[in-house]
C-alpha cells in the first residue's frame, strides 16, 4: 500500500518516524519496509527486546536505537526524540506503534494538516469517526481516560491514549518524558498543554486516524487488562 | 516487675537491629534517620516492659484495647513505609533511565549517516 495523500515537498525528508519497539519480530519488518516508502528516516527505539526485533527492523532499513534493558514505552519514546534532534534538518517527529495499527495514510493527512494549519501539534483519534471500531469495554475506559487528561490538563481532547502524533521540533525539544510506562500518553498530552512556543501557547489539532485491531495486536497489544493499568497510572500520576 | 523471657528475646532483637540500621554513612537525612531509629526502638522497648501504656493510651484516644491500638499505629507505619518505598523507587527509576538512554543513544549510529 503506498501513501495516497501527496506530502508537501520536503516534509518526508524532515521527518523522522520514532517507533518504540518492544518484541514484534513477526511484524516489525513490514512494517519498516512499508513505512520507509514514504519516509526515508525511521528509527527503532529497541526497548530491550528478548526476540530478533532489532535485527529485523535494522534490516528492514531503520536506525535502531537499543535499551541495554527494557525500560517501556514512553521511556523509548524519549530516547527516539533525543535521537531525532541529534539531525538538524529534523522539522517534525512521528510517534508510530510497531505492531502496523496505524495508517501510513493517516500520516500524510496528519503533516499536510500541520503544514496547511502551521500546527505543533496533531494528536491521532480514533473517535473522530466511525472508522476504528474497538469493543464496547475499551471504548468506555479510553472514553474514562480522556475525560480525566481532560479534567486535569489544559487541553481538549478526544482521544489522549493515541500513538499516533506529528510533532514540530520545538515541541519536542521541550518535551520531557518521566513516565516510563503507560501514562506516558497522558503525561504528554500534559505537558503540551502547558507548553509555550516563542511565548505563545502551543498550536494543536486532532485528526480522525484509522486505528486496525488487527488478531495480532488484539492477541499481542494492549489487553483490556492494560487499560485497567492506563487508569490507576492516571490517578497516581 | 517481673520481666518474661518474650521480653528479654524481643528487647534484644529491637537493639540487634537498631544497631545495624544505626551503621552506614552520610549527611543530615541519615542523621535524622538515626535519630527517628532511636525514638522507634526506645518506643518499642517500653512498650515490651509497659505494655499497659498502649492500654492507657488507647483508652484516652477511645480506642477499646492496646493492642488494636498497636495494630493501627501498625498499618499507618506500614502505609508510610510503602509510599516512601514507591518514591525511591521511582527516583531510582529516573536515574537508570538516563543512564540507559545515554548508553543506548551513544551507540546508535549518527543520523543521515548511511
Amino acid at each position: 500500500m503506498t501513501s495516497t495523500v501527496p506530502l508537501p515537498p520536503g516534509v518526508a525528508d524532515a521527518t523522522w518516524l520514532v517507533v518504540p519497539l518492544f518484541n514484534e519480530a513477526p511484524v516489525i519488518a513490514e512494517v519498516v519496509a512499508q513505512a520507509r516508502r514514504t519516509f526515508p528516516h525511521v528509527v527503532c527505539v529497541d526497548d530491550g527486546s528478548s526476540d530478533d526485533s532489532a535485527a529485523r527492523a535494522r534490516a528492514a532499513g531503520a536506525v535502531v536505537v537499543r535499551h541495554p534493558a527494557n525500560l517501556g514505552q514512553g521511556a523509548a519514546l524519549q530516547t527516539g526524540f533525543e535521537y531525532a534532534l541529534r539531525d538538524p534538518r529534523m522539522r517534525y517527529v512521528v510517534t508510530y506503534d510497531a505492531d502496523g495499527q496505524h495508517q501510513l495514510d493517516d500520516v500524510c493527512a496528519m503533516l499536510h494538516r500541520a503544514e496547511s494549519d502551521d500546527l505543533d501539534v496533531v494528536f491521532g483519534s480514533r473517535f473522530l469517526d466511525e472508522r476504528t471500531r474497538p469493543t464496547p469495554v475499551r471504548r468506555a475506559v479510553l472514553r474514562l481516560a480522556v475525560a480525566y487528561t481532560n479534567l486535569t490538563t489544559r487541553t481538549r481532547l478526544s482521544d489522549a491514549h493515541n500513538g499516533l502524533r506529528v510533532l514540530r521540533r520545538p515541541v519536542v525539544e521541550r518535551l520531557r518524558i518521566t513516565q516510563n510506562r503507560m501514562a506516558h500518553a497522558s503525561e504528554l498530552v500534559a505537558q503540551v498543554g502547558a507548553m509555550t512556543v516563542d511565548g505563545r501557547a502551543v498550536r494543536y489539532a486532532e485528526e480522525p486516524v484509522h486505528i486496525l485491531y488487527s488478531d495480532y495486536a488484539r492477541a499481542k497489544g494492549q489487553s483490556t487488562w492494560n487499560l485497567v493499568n492506563i487508569l490507576v497510572d492516571l490517578v497516581l500520576r | 516487675m517481673r520481666i518474661l523471657l518474650i521480653q528479654v528475646v524481643l528487647v534484644v532483637g529491637i537493639l540487634i537491629i537498631s544497631a545495624r540500621l544505626l551503621r552506614g554513612r552520610g549527611a543530615r537525612v541519615v542523621a535524622l534517620r538515626r535519630i527517628g531509629m532511636l525514638a522507634f526502638a526506645a518506643l518499642a522497648i517500653a512498650s515490651i516492659l509497659f505494655p499497659e501504656t498502649w492500654t492507657r493510651v488507647a483508652k484516652l484516644v477511645g480506642v477499646g484495647r492496646g493492642t488494636d491500638m498497636v495494630l493501627y499505629a501498625l498499618v499507618v507505619a506500614f502505609l508510610s513505609t510503602t509510599v516512601t518505598t514507591y518514591l525511591r523507587f521511582r527516583e531510582m527509576e529516573v536515574r537508570y533511565t538516563a543512564l540507559a538512554r545515554r548508553m543506548a543513544l551513544a551507540e546508535a549510529e549518527p543520523p543521515r549517516a548511511g
